[in-house]
């Protein structure tokens, strides 16, 4: 029910509204729950609704914590 | 697909395994519930469970809207579709579910109701103003994640004018429902060292609202987005919390939840919502102020009052088991009717129905464990 997923704005609308695509298929939404959104934003799309705008940098700061922890148990192992 | 792909990447999963195995202190026992239906549904699909070592045990919690709903509220909808001025709007998910004397919303509509499916409340409005002659109400159900799309929906209809829209509410609460289940004593008391907190809920109300649940009952919460990978890290955070001693609000979900959460949804939701006294929920009875409603001055988009609704609670299925797995006491497969009795194509209970319900997650993917699970 609370399943949302990544979507590219790629042209906004009038009246709050967008055009995203999601893995190259188009689809208009609202954007009335989010401020400030441009194109070439990535907003996490909900029954038609963007919820939030998806932080890019935020984004790749998980995947470096995420190889972090991989690689704090690789040294330990190995010491 | 950007931003779901590099979170599901084989590689970084079974070093990330490997970390939680390390650090989970053997002999020592962690039972940790993800609240959300949408994680269950990532656990089962992709086989977290085996990748944890034993003394690591997920419980499901009750965080699937379509499973919490009592059967009252579905009997009441289903009530409200058979009159003849209606047009009953509703997400797919509730098209299924069991409600009295063997019927749902798929069976009213195939005996003549007119119920439609919607992806999403602009698709209610777009009804409501294509058929004026219609009185088109949206069955509003979620946690805080759908909520502000209702809200949005009913303050369009009042901008625009629509007068054959209304909204039947049953909109309701996490973190009160995460009370709700550390608060159960007695036999259906469940031992938790911790929850995986929502994904999308808290986009919406932030990581702050779970500050007072996690301080008042010394629990770690650590809001965790819904890729497999997402999950396996914030199950290795809440091990360290454990080990540590710790009981803080992590937020693993970083790229899509800040502290305060979405400031506008929060305010949009809080004009055209109020809090209810006490609500039903399956599995968790009567909880009070869980849930909302429509404030007096949107009355009139408010199902419940247009049309004089009356709500009486019903029973489930005897047999069936809902309450006790949404409570994260039995597990689905302790239920004698899965399986058997109910399936997806049959399903005897709410769990069962939604993808993300426990029953239907067991049966999709996690039932092929059993046997190896058995025989070890």
């Amino acid at each position: 029910m609370c399943l949302a997923i990544p979507a590219l704005v790629t042209e906004l609308l009038p009246d709050d509204m967008a055009r995203v695509s999601l893995d190259g298929v188009s689809k208009v939404i609202s954007l009335a729950l989010v401020d400030d959104v441009a194109v070439g934003d990535y907003v996490i799309l909900h029954v038609g609704y963007a919820l939030t705008r998806l932080d890019a940098d935020e984004a790749e700061r998980t995947l470096e914590l995420l190889d972090e922890a991989a690689a704090a148990h690789l040294a330990a192992t190995a010491a | 697909m950007k931003y779901v792909d590099e979170y599901r990447d084989a590689t970084r999963a079974r070093s990330l395994a490997a970390a939680i195995r390390a650090e989970a202190v053997p002999g020592a026992a962690y039972a940790f519930m993800e609240f959300c239906g949408g994680h269950t549904h990532a656990i089962s699909r992709y086989g977290i469970e085996d990748l944890l070592p034993p003394a690591i045990r997920m419980i499901h919690g009750p965080g699937c809207p379509v499973c919490v709903l009592p059967v009252g509220r579905i009997d009441a909808a289903i009530a409200l579709a058979r009159d003849p001025r209606v047009t009953l709007c509703t997400y797919a998910d509730l098209m299924r579910v069991p409600a009295s004397r063997g019927t749902s919303l798929q069976k009213a509509k195939a005996e003549g109701a007119d119920i439609r499916m919607v992806y999403s409340t602009l698709d209610a409005l777009a009804i409501a103003a294509a058929e004026p002659e219609r009185e088109v109400v949206f069955f509003a159900i979620g946690f805080e994640t759908t909520t502000p799309p209702t809200a949005v929906a009913v303050q369009r209809a009042q901008r625009e004018g629509l007068t054959n829209f209304s909204v039947f509410c049953n909109h309701v609460l996490t973190p009160v429902a995460m009370r709700a289940i550390l608060t159960t004593g007695g036999e259906d008391a469940v031992r938790l060292d911790g929850f995986v907190g929502p994904a999308h809920v808290s986009t919406v109300i932030g990581t702050a609202p779970y500050e007072a649940v996690s301080a008042e009952f010394h629990k770690p919460v650590v809001v965790a987005g819904f890729e497999p990978l997402d999950v396996m890290q914030s199950i290795l955070l809440l091990v360290r919390q454990v080990n540590e001693g710790r009981a803080e609000v992590e937020n693993q979900y970083i790229r899509a939840v800040t502290p305060a959460g979405n400031q506008r949804a929060q305010a949009v939701m809080a004009e055209v919502f109020e809090l209810r006294d006490r609500f039903e929920w399956r599995g968790l009875g009567w909880v009070p102020l869980s849930a909302l409603r429509l404030r007096a001055e949107y009355a009139r988009f408010d199902a419940e009052v247009r049309f004089g609704m009356e709500t009486p609670s019903a029973s489930d299925n005897p047999a069936c088991e809902c309450g006790a797995i949404l409570r994260g006491v039995k597990r689905p497969a302790e239920c004698r009717l899965f399986g058997t009795a109910c399936t997806p194509e049959t399903p005897m209970g709410s769990c069962m129905v939604s993808s993300e319900g426990a029953c239907a997650a067991h049966w999709t993917y996690g039932r092929f464990r059993m046997p190896a699970r058995r025989a070890s």
